[in-house]
């Protein structure tokens, strides 16, 4: 089996699994596909959304990609994601009135940066001091993190003229810049270059080689002389810090503010992406395209057809099961065609 | 504030709450013993926590619904079984897998079925124990509850001594710290796994069913709000021994039951930030007791035969 049929199975058996599962709740798999299609990609105002929309999704791919090379799972991306997007929120309108528009879009990204990677340190530590299990942890800080940021707009940053708790609204003239009278703002490029650089990062640099290494074995690495803990504890905050900046340009760029109890739980989503890349930073442009189509598709045919969004969350699970089941069964065939 | 009816409602809280916590705990417990780490046991609560839901709902029977409950963990446990014991796939690959599947399929059953008349189901039944029921605050707090509640305490004392003294318990310790010696005892390690597998779905399950349909009176998507991966750290801190897992969820209970309790003492605290205090006692707790988490040697890996 080649690659492209090894990555494309798997998304096929999804959809067709996903199909059946249409059918039982009564509604037609090929009109819910079709239009799913038909507003995610085949529409100008749909198109626009989708790319729109892959600029988040892309820096969180590059923030699990950075982690999942270097055997880290940090499974706190949606923690992190809302503080950064809150601290954001909260700080944008306030800057953009003492200094120039750039100079506030740049600050904000820094600093969602720096938050989401404090937000790490805890299980960072926690794994390279006492090897406990980051998932657990991440996860568990995760939580914690959706609260407080649903604690600070409710009580620190509430913008006092609206009725429903939400951070001041950042004007549209101050976002970040559309590119060519389209509707995409330039976060899109922004994420296509981090992404490419962490790839070449965890690819062509000594940095990353070394990453690599503890990811595969921190036994080898600790013989090897690297520093297990503190590549740990870097890994964990460049990963976090990702998502961080994924929150910063999803703000500055769409929305603007932040509403208590938004979440948009991206964290988790992203994971089948990034294994179904082969944690490759270039392929997984590909499946964000693709992912992100089916998620403004699916948005779409939410209210058109009454499928609501969960659906999505269902296909991807499929999606990363069967992805490891076809891995399975080719590694398999090649063990025996080898014996 | 430490008046008759504060106590009274935090502590029956706390049990209401710290059930669910208790029996994924110990549910989690089994599989991490046998050398699974069920990452999906969040999944397993929520398929358990609305298959539990349907059935009462439509039999008028909690037994039934705790069946089903049970049932529902079981299935998602048994792709844990074919997918990690059996094929040996990344058990937190597919651990993620089911809870994102498992998440989805629950809230989109929901949408159809429920989201437009969010039926509730009647009061638990309530088994109030004779003496000990009469007891001034302790009694209407911890002895008048779903028999279920009782279940799973005795739960606890019997998988403490089915650890230690049974065949079963001890082939179950022999998979997670050295599997190639349970073979070579000629025991099936994938069996032995596969079995302790499952017995987490089923008590994930139940718990799910109680924290719906006992908790709540309904099912709501998500519901379960990461009480499986509470359950995770409650194995993880219990070091193997049950009684630990039930003194954790005693705790996670009782700060969970802080919300409705500090309401009925007239205290408004926002929930957010009641809401964080389990996560944050976590924290606290394994930042404290970093040092003593301790899991098996062969956990996260996959059994195969003559592999060094």
């Amino acid at each position: 089996m080649n690659t492209t049929w090894r990555v494309l199975l798997p998304i096929l058996l999804a959809l067709l699994a996903g199909a059946v599962v249409l059918i039982f709740l009564g509604k037609d798999p090929l009109a819910y596909y079709g239009y799913v299609m038909e507003r995610g990609i085949f529409s100008w105002g749909g198109l626009q959304e989708t790319i729109t929309r892959m600029a988040p999704l892309l820096l969180i791919a590059a923030g699990l990609i950075v982690a999942f090379r270097a055997g880290v799972w940090n499974l706190g991306g949606d923690g992190q994601y809302l503080l950064a997007a809150v601290v954001t929120a909260a700080l944008a309108p306030a800057l953009v009135e003492v200094m120039p528009r750039a100079l506030t879009l740049v600050i904000c990204m820094v600093i969602a940066f720096v938050v989401a990677a404090i937000w790490s340190l805890l299980p960072a530590f926690l794994r390279a001091r006492y090897g406990i299990n980051e998932i657990v942890t991440s996860l568990m800080m995760s939580f914690l993190g959706i609260s407080l940021a649903n604690v600070l707009v409710k009580l620190f940053f509430w913008d006092p003229t609206t009725t429903v708790p939400q951070t001041r609204t950042l004007a549209i003239a101050d976002r970040l810049p559309r590119i060519f009278g389209s509707n995409i703002h330039i976060g899109i490029l922004l994420a296509l270059v981090v992404i490419i650089l962490v790839h070449l990062l965890m690819t062509r640099t000594a940095f990353g080689l070394k990453l690599q290494i503890v990811g595969a074995s921190p036994k080898a690495a600790r013989h090897a002389g690297l520093k297990v803990g503190a590549l740990t504890v870097v890994t964990f905050a460049l990963s976090a810090g990702l998502i961080g900046l994924a929150a910063a340009v999803e703000i500055l760029g769409v929305w603007g503010n932040v509403r208590a109890d938004w979440n948009p739980a991206y964290g988790m989503l992203v994971v089948p992406l990034v294994f179904l890349a082969r944690l490759n930073g270039l392929a997984v442009i590909g499946f964000t395209f693709f992912f992100s189509s089916l998620m403004i598709g699916g948005e779409s045919a939410a209210r058109r057809i009454g499928v609501p969004q969960d659906f999505v969350l269902l296909l991807m699970g499929l999606v990363l099961a069967f992805l490891a089941l076809v891995e399975y069964l080719d590694h398999r065939r090649r063990q025996r065609l080898g014996a | 504030m430490l008046t008759q009816p504060f106590l009274v409602a935090l502590l029956f809280g706390a049990v209401t709450a710290g059930v669910p916590l208790l029996l994924a705990g110990m549910g989690e417990q089994i599989s991490e013993k046998a050398g699974v780490l069920n990452i999906g046991i969040e999944g397993m609560m929520l398929l358990g926590a609305y298959c539990g839901f349907v059935a009462a709902y439509y039999s008028g029977s909690f037994a039934l619904g705790f069946l089903a409950g049970g049932l529902g963990g079981m299935a998602v446990a048994s792709l844990v079984a074919l997918l990690c014991v059996r094929l040996g796939l990344n058990q937190i690959v597919i651990g993620i897998a089911l809870t994102l599947g498992a998440e989805g399929l629950t809230a989109l059953l929901h949408h159809f079925q429920f989201s437009r008349t969010y039926p509730r189901l009647d009061e638990a039944p309530v088994l109030a124990l004779p003496l000990l029921a009469d007891l001034p605050i302790l009694g209407p707090a911890l002895f008048a509850h779903n028999p279920l509640v009782y279940v799973s305490v005795a739960l606890v004392a019997f998988l403490g001594w089915a650890f230690r003294h049974t065949y079963a318990g001890l082939n179950l310790e022999a998979a997670g710290v050295k599997p190639a010696a349970l073979d070579a005892a000629g025991i099936s390690v994938v069996g032995t796994r596969i079995g302790a597998v499952l017995a987490t779905g089923f008590l994930a399950g139940v718990g799910g069913a109680y924290l719906a349909n006992v908790g709540a009176g309904l099912f709501v998507p998500f519901m379960t709000h990461g009480a499986g991966f509470i359950g995770i750290v409650l194995a993880m801190l219990a070091r193997g021994k049950p009684l630990w897992v039930l003194i954790g969820a005693a705790l996670f209970g009782l700060s969970l039951a802080l919300t409705t309790a500090l309401q009925v003492a007239g205290i408004n605290i926002p929930t957010d930030i009641v809401q964080m205090l389990p996560f944050a006692l976590i924290m606290l707790v394994l930042v404290v007791f970093a040092r003593h988490s301790v899991l098996p040697a062969a956990l996260g890996l996959p059994y195969e035969r003559g592999e060094r």
